[in-house]
């Protein structure tokens, strides 16, 4: 290829605690073209673009802008070689209008702003590229389709010539993704470069011109669209990945219900899909796997089932009873354990020592003196037996909370979990961002509860891990279940396909 | 653990013996500046409010009120909550004690005192529940509301007192009839000290032990702590939020209608110097930990006194010991960034 690529990354590495996120990852955007960048979640792909936009600094490797070597340390420095970031989540200020919000960005922002000029430069951008925005619109007022072209509006006045875009049509609707893709095409005719996040084959497929593929930190590799195909892609995606942990009792009879959701509905809240006539039903003595792209209803699957999102339609039934309208106290009481993505954010009070944490496993458990007292030798006892019994050493009990490792937390957190009286466990994404001894002991712990005889629930995106633990899987797809799998039965391309959209099964 | 808890303790102290030498240079030079001598100053001030057994007891008389307010503000800080609504809470709780005083005269002695300080923590607990109902539903910030109802209360007192209560043989004078007999607070040893100080102090105490080592003080930590964990442990984070404003109510009703009952005697309008306010200094400073309240409202209370003494000794407004609190502010405020929101 002769010509020099805009932007060049070389041998990039970023390692962050417990996890590499790239590993010496190779990338170059050529001028006037725009570049997909696709991967599953945790791919690495957000990464690789904060990296060249100075967010984040990478451990090793160069970054090459022009053909020139550069070194990139803040966003300022991004800025000023000419690179634009469009977040995922928004940066703007809602209460102010376009005009200003953009204003904000500008570097060269002369000390006596006249609006007359700033709008009139934003009206002549924003028809360019077929934007259409009203600069004295107040952000606040703006769909979030809008917001977004007021970023991209930001990074075009503010001289950015190579625009990453990090999952724009995460948030759109599907005629606003058209519409971008739009924007897209017009700006590529007018010379800019584009690098484009996405885990949606089909958008890769459509606008861009070459596509880049990345799994768990590396590239996979780097494709033409008319040399691809959405099996060679999801290929690429997924991997030919084995089976790990040997699958103990497949194709035993699982047990009575334990939960079961009939038609639940719930309403979507801000950008959040809201539950659509979810039918699942958890037996004792297996483990349902929830697969998805993150943000099609997942997290609120699990928040209807633990009573923290109200149900408005649809039934849900515990252990034969229903329980719909349970508040979150008496679905744990009747034995309903969660373990979290975050345990630090979800579960734990980070100035709480190790025992106080425990104790909140049920406080009035621990009570003396009709709660005067609290009973610190029965946690310690539990602090113990709790840890041996899930083979792991007892972490100090006198340690804040806040000061311990995210894979020490989650265990704290399972401690705590599972030593309830329960019937059924929520793992609500329970493996991310932990190291791999730390998720293991948490696969561990999940596959013993089944054996005990417990119905378990489990939200991954790790398609991996819920082929290797679950013995069913769901697929959810903007709220909805769309698609059910035996693991044994079925191949990860396959469901990959349904997670993302490419092609709707029945069940 | 023990050694880590002690040299957190020693840093404690060298922190507030920084702070109290700082403020005191500070607003030793704004005294010079004003033309008077500091040195004499700080002098006359020591010899009449500390080694002066009854100026002492003026000092510690002061710390009732603040002992309680400020536990009105720890209590849902421990919760997560600000509350800076103590002194409308104090007023408040001074309304409602001052009408059970008024109106169950002939009951026995310590029944009826029991029961008009009964009132006024009722009268504090409602008054701060109206943030707390607004704030456990998720409708308004607490911190706005009690501020706001901090101008609303004395309007309300301002009725009574102007009008249906109004003591009709100073009528000249916006004021209650006097409690009577029964309905009064002790004075203790002919001095101003009164039985409100030890009830600061059981307070306190019982705040110490309750809040560390019941499950109540357990809950009301994690719900202050981390709500979202909280809600997903099933606790009743919207409960204990109106609990929590409502027991600082309670505290902060206790050391109004105790003022009344044992100093003034009277329900009038300016029964407190700026008591919640203070309280909410005192805790500021002291960061909810209960000996922390036990030295700070003793410092505001001398550091309040001393206003008296300064306007007798140096012939200096009241309002120049208003600088000396606004200094002391400032410097704890100034309080790196990382140490806030501990514990």
């Amino acid at each position: 290829m002769a010509e020099t690529p805009v932007l060049r990354l070389v041998d990039i590495t970023k390692r962050f605690p417990g996890v590499l996120a790239n590993d010496r990852v190779n990338f170059d955007l050529l001028p006037g073209e725009i570049h997909a960048l696709l991967g599953e979640n945790g791919a690495g792909k957000s990464t690789l673009v904060k990296i060249a936009y100075g967010f984040y600094q990478a451990d090793s490797g160069e970054i090459h802008v022009h053909g020139k070597k550069v070194e990139i340390r803040s966003p300022r420095d991004a800025r000023r070689l000419g690179i634009g970031l469009v977040f995922q989540g928004f940066t703007l200020i809602p209460a102010m209008t376009v005009a200003e919000n953009v204003a904000l960005f500008l570097a060269e922002l002369p000390w006596l702003v006249r609006p007359k000029d700033l709008r009139k430069t934003i009206w002549e951008a924003s028809q360019r590229y077929g934007l259409e925005l009203d600069p004295a619109t107040p952000v606040w007022q703006l769909s979030v389709g809008e917001q977004q072209k007021v970023e991209l509006l930001k990074l075009l006045l503010a001289k950015a010539r190579i625009l990453i875009f990090d999952e724009p049509t995460k948030v759109l609707v599907p005629h606003e993704v058209e519409n971008l893709f739009r924007v897209f095409a017009s700006l590529r005719e007018d010379g800019y470069s584009l690098v484009f996040i996405t885990h949606k084959l089909r958008e890769a497929l459509t606008c861009a011109d070459r596509i880049t593929v990345m799994r768990q930190g590396r590239v996979v590799g780097t494709v033409r669209p008319e040399e691809a195909s959405e099996e060679s892609l999801l290929q690429m995606m997924f991997g030919e990945r084995l089976v790990e942990v040997a699958k103990a009792g497949t194709g035993r009879v699982p047990g009575e219900p334990i939960l079961e959701l009939r038609n639940v509905c719930t309403k979507p809240i801000g950008t959040a899909p809201g539950l659509e006539d979810v039918n699942l039903t958890v037996r004792a003595g297996e483990i349902v796997g929830v697969a998805g792209v993150s943000g099609n209803g997942q997290r609120e699957l699990g928040d209807a089932i633990l009573g923290l999102l109200r149900i408005t339609r649809g039934r849900k039934i515990f252990l034969g009873e229903d329980a719909t309208h349970w508040p979150p106290r008496r679905l744990i009481q009747r034995g309903v354990a969660f373990v979290p993505e975050d345990p630090l954010a979800m579960a734990v009070v980070p100035w709480f020592t190790v025992l106080e944490n425990l104790a909140l496993l049920d406080p009035r458990r621990f009570s003396r003196l009709g709660g005067l007292a609290l009973d610190w030798s029965g946690v310690r006892q539990l602090l113990r037996a709790g840890f041996a019994k899930l083979g792991l050493n007892p972490l100090p009990e006198r340690a804040r909370a806040g000061t311990l490792s995210g894979g020490n937390l989650q265990r704290l957190t399972l401690v705590r979990e599972l030593n309830r009286p329960y019937h059924l466990v929520v793992g609500l994404y329970p493996t991310r961002g932990l190291d791999v001894r730390s998720a293991n002991a948490v696969r561990q712990a999940l596959l013993s509860a089944r054996e005990e005889g417990k119905g378990v629930l489990l939200i991954s995106e790790d398609l991996n891990e819920l082929f290797s633990l679950s013995d069913r899987i769901v697929v959810m797809l903007k709220g909805r279940i769309v698609g059910e799998f035996r693991p044994e039965e079925a191949d990860l391309t396959e469901v990959g396909r349904v997670m993302t959209g490419a092609g709707v099964v029945h069940a | 653990m023990l050694s880590s808890w002690r040299a957190r303790l020693g840093w404690s102290a060298v922190r507030l013996l920084l702070t109290v030498v700082v403020v005191l240079g500070v607003f030793g030079l704004f005294l010079w500046g004003l033309g008077r001598d500091p040195i004499k100053a700080y002098q006359d001030t020591f010899r009449l409010n500390i080694l002066n057994s009854r100026g002492l007891a003026g000092v510690l008389a002061r710390m009732a009120p603040l002992l309680l307010t400020a536990l009105g503000v720890a209590i849902p800080f421990r919760a997560g909550l600000i509350n800076v609504g103590a002194e409308g809470q104090f007023m408040m709780g001074a309304l409602l004690g001052t009408w059970a005083a008024l109106n169950l005269e002939g009951l026995p002695m310590g029944l009826h005192l029991a029961l008009v300080l009964l009132a006024g923590m009722v009268g504090g607990a409602l008054w701060a529940a109206v943030p707390g109902v607004l704030r456990a539903r998720g409708w308004v910030n607490e911190t706005i509301t009690t501020l706001l109802l901090n101008y609303l209360a004395p309007l309300v007192v301002g009725y009574f007192v102007f009008g249906p209560w109004r003591a009709p043989e100073l009528a000249f004078y916006p004021q209650t009839p006097e409690y009577p007999a029964s309905a009064r607070l002790p004075l203790l040893f002919g001095t101003r000290l009164h039985l409100g100080f030890f009830l600061g102090l059981f307070f306190l105490l019982a705040y110490a032990y309750l809040i560390n080592c019941s499950r109540w003080g357990l809950e009301l930590r994690t719900v202050g702590g981390n709500a979202e964990a909280a809600r997903r442990l099933g606790l009743p984070v919207e409960r204990w939020i109106l609990a929590a404003m409502m027991l600082g109510g309670a505290l902060a009703g206790l050391a109004g209608v105790a003022e009344v009952a044992a100093i003034h005697t009277r329900l009038k309008l300016d029964i407190s110097p700026g008591y919640g306010f203070m309280g909410f200094l005192v805790n500021w400073l002291a960061f909810a930990n209960p000996l922390g309240i036990l030295i700070m409202a003793f410092l505001i209370a001398f550091i309040a006194s001393s206003g008296f003494t300064l306007q007798i000794t140096q012939r200096l407004p009241y309002a120049a010991v208003n600088v000396l609190m606004a200094l002391i502010l400032f410097i704890v405020l100034a309080k790196p960034l990382a140490q806030r929101g501990k514990r």
